[in-house]
């Protein structure tokens, strides 16, 4: 039973331009990992006859509407699960098309590792520059560029060597992956995706799976700064129930850092001091509680707490702020412009918030911030800045995917428009207690 | 470090958890559907595990064909009782009489005719949102959800234009009308919710577990033969569902994988005892759970247009 205790998760994406063979390569690591059932395959080379010429065709598993399958391109996200005796994974395969970047935003936002696939034949374009980016902007910590289709350069080094260092040449603007991995590959014949290839004894890496269950990922998650933000109150209110009837614990999912019983946190934005009496879960009291685990808290004082408020611990406060800063991947055919109101969710709360400036927009061929556009459209990046009818509570994304993300809702449509990330805040939360000190 | 660290199912477990407890917290009447499957097994559990000590906030909903495993449907109303909830059932049987769902001439499976059910039934309460175990792996359309899914106020999904979902952040407005169907389980494997039933010691209805049983083969297929038919003031439920002369009945030791109604479900030969049995079975499987299905291999898109159609 290899499948049945997979110790860790790894959920990664796909991305890359239409036809760098996303699917394919997705297709090939679920084959060649044997993940794949009979009636899967029997399914495939059914739809091989129609559409395949009579070859398989590995996309079509990942395709799963009616219309990607007419038009041979991935419109949403699809996920896939797949595992091996190392690790169990979650993939994201997200669209090419430059009309579903925001699928790619919505596919990637959950990951620990993006690959990036490019043609070898065309190399680096557009698309894999605003991926990369992406990727980058997200704060996605491992980063995997898979050189595909290197059977129609005839392997050859010296071109695999000329994509790597044009992608090196621009990933030092985009900051941050914590590794950075470059596979010559071919996912149609599974060169170097499932095993390592005969065919490029230059290459002296991995190849795809083991990268995937190997890459150093226990990191990857923010233990430092307790951050709660309140989802749910727990309020039984039961009159037959002496005990039950005075229980109030409030719910969520700690978004970051360890909570401990007895400790001291703040409620904010009220600014309230008190201390954890218990951590209570459907499985008994625990002592701590880390994150992403989903719990619920009783404080010693009975106080006014309600959903959109966050716990925290002393040290290290958030921000206070209804004057934000933020980058955001504008997600909607209809333009952003300057003074447009939106819904903003932000952690567990959702207030109005007006775009009061829209300060740049990235050039995704230079990479530079281009001042003072007239307005962000559909699949620009850009810096904005917002005022927010209450201060929001938060965290610079940079530190904080969670407590640093938004998204812009549009009013009226109820339409999911952009996706935001803060910049980090000018001051910090200063509850006005007296024995507080900063 | 090492020490805060979450296996598969923990991850799984918390992140279904804050999904539920977003839609109690966002929308003002939702309903939960529980089948009494081993999938909305797993989401009473997580309910337990997202409300409790308080009393899970929301009723249970279930649409039935007429042609359900009586097994199941003693062990859906036990568990409803157990845990303290109301449980609201609504059948295509009903829905016929009432003029509301029409039979397509010929056709004997119920499957679609769920769809104007479920879709009645959010009406007549009102519900706003209605939690499902559907999961991702299950089949291709289904790898295409989101976890909040904006039906429009026809219960439509347009799979081309659907919300982003980003980070951790869902989108639960609405117009009046309109609701969204949530799935807890999206990122769950057949593997997981079998490991997740064996770690959480969850009861399942004993049809999973092998089992003498007189079948018969169609479609490719070990199908039960219905209970028969006693009450002879009613029409019976089953006509035209069951074994025909050239469809002879064989008694086995078979269990379900998956559990639609009796015309719908493949039953497989099998002997499984305990839970432990099942996760090896499941482990050991050459086909996926759907392929013992034959709701879903009518076409290559049969869940795709289901689900623009208003089905869960």
């Amino acid at each position: 039973m290899p499948h049945s205790h997979p110790i860790e998760l790894l959920r990664f994406n796909t991305c890359g331009s239409v036809d760098d063979g996303k699917s394919t390569l997705i297709g090939r690591l679920l084959y060649d990992s044997k993940s794949l059932m009979e009636d899967q395959v029997e399914a495939l080379e059914k739809s091989a006859d129609i559409t395949g010429g009579g070859q398989i065709n590995l996309a079509n598993l990942t395709d799963g509407l009616r219309a990607e399958r007419e038009q041979g391109i991935t419109i949403d996200v699809a996920y896939r699960y797949f595992a091996t005796p190392k690790r169990k994974f979650i993939v994201a395969d997200t669209p090419g098309h430059v009309q579903y970047t925001r699928n790619m935003v919505t596919g990637a936002s959950t990951a620990n590792l993006s690959i990036v696939l490019v043609d070898a034949r065309l190399g680096v374009i557009e698309q894999t520059r605003r991926h990369t980016y992406i990727a980058a902007l997200l704060g996605i910590p491992h980063l995997v560029i898979a050189i595909n289709k290197m059977d129609l350069v005839d392997w050859s080094e010296a071109r695999f060597n000329e994509i790597r260092d044009e992608i090196e040449s621009f990933l030092p603007k985009f900051g941050a992956f914590r590794d950075v991995k470059f596979i010559p590959m071919s996912a149609l014949s599974g060169d170097n995706v499932v095993d390592a290839s005969a065919k490029t004894p230059w290459y002296e890496g991995p190849a795809l799976l083991h990268h995937l269950e190997t890459v150093y990922i226990a990191s990857d998650r923010n233990f430092s700064t307790f951050r709660f933000p309140v989802q749910w109150v727990n309020r039984p209110n039961n009159p037959t129930n002496k005990e039950l009837h005075d229980f109030r614990g409030l719910s969520g999912q700690i978004a970051s850092g360890i909570v401990r019983q007895g400790q001291e946190i703040v409620i904010l934005p009220a600014g309230i001091k008190t201390k954890v009496k218990e951590i209570w879960s459907y499985d008994g009291a625990i002592t701590e509680a880390f994150c992403p685990q989903s719990v619920t808290i009783c404080l010693t004082d009975d106080i006014d707490v309600s959903r959109g408020d966050m716990m925290v611990g002393l040290d290290n406060l958030p921000g206070r702020s209804g004057d934000l800063q933020a980058r955001v991947c504008w997600m909607n055919l209809r333009p952003l412009t300057a003074g447009k109101k939106f819904y903003l969710k932000h952690t567990t709360q959702m207030v109005q918030a007006s775009v009061t400036q829209i300060e740049n927009r990235i050039n995704f061929t230079t990479f530079d911030a281009e001042p003072n556009p007239a307005a962000l459209g559909l699949n620009d990046i850009g810096t904005i800045r917002l005022r927010t009818a209450k201060p929001l509570i938060f965290d610079g994304y940079e530190t904080n995917r969670l407590t640093g993300s938004f998204i812009l809702v549009e009013q009226g449509t109820n339409a999911t428009v952009a996706a935001g990330m803060l910049f980090p805040p000018l001051e910090t939360a200063r509850p006005e207690y007296a024995d507080f000190a900063i | 470090m090492s020490s805060y660290h979450l296996d598969h199912l923990q991850y799984l477990e918390t992140e279904a958890i804050h999904i539920m407890r977003e839609v109690a917290a966002e929308f003002e009447r939702p309903a939960l559907l529980f089948s009494g499957g081993k999938d909305s097994i797993c989401l009473l559990r997580l309910a337990e595990k997202a409300f409790r000590p308080s009393d899970i906030p929301m009723p249970f909903l279930n649409v039935e064909t007429g042609h359900e495993f009586p097994e199941l449907l003693e062990f859906r109303d036990r568990r409803a009782k157990e845990l303290g909830a109301k449980l609201i059932v609504r059948t295509v049987d009903e829905a016929i009489a009432k003029g509301h769902a029409h039979p397509a001439p010929g056709e004997i499976s119920r499957n679609k005719l769920q769809i104007p059910v479920l879709l009645g039934a959010i009406e007549e309460f009102q519900f706003d949102c209605a939690i499902g175990g559907a999961r991702r792996d299950e089949e291709k359309a289904r790898a295409k959800e989101r976890f909040f899914s904006f039906r429009d106020s026809f219960g439509q999904w347009d799979p081309k234009n659907q919300r982003p979902e980003i980070w951790n952040l869902y989108n639960a407005k609405l117009n009046p009308g309109e609701n969204m169907r949530v799935f807890p389980l999206s990122n769950w494997t057949e593997m997981d919710v079998w490991e997740y039933i064996k770690k959480e010691q969850l009861e399942v209805p004993n049809i999973y577990f092998s089992h003498e049983r007189d079948c018969y083969r169609k479609g490719g297929q070990w199908l039960p033969v219905p209970p028969p038919h006693t009450d002879a003031t009613k029409p019976d439920p089953f006509a035209g569902a069951r074994p025909k002369a050239n469809e002879p009945i064989k008694r086995m030791i078979v269990r379900v994988r998956t559990i639609a109604d009796m015309i719908s479900t493949g039953m497989i030969e099998s002997k499984t005892e305990t839970i432990d049995d099942i996760i090896g079975e499941v482990s050991a499987a050459r086909v996926t759970e759907r392929g013992t299905r034959a709701d879903d291999k009518a076409s290559e898109a049969a869940m795709e247009d289901r689900k623009k159609a208003g089905y869960f």
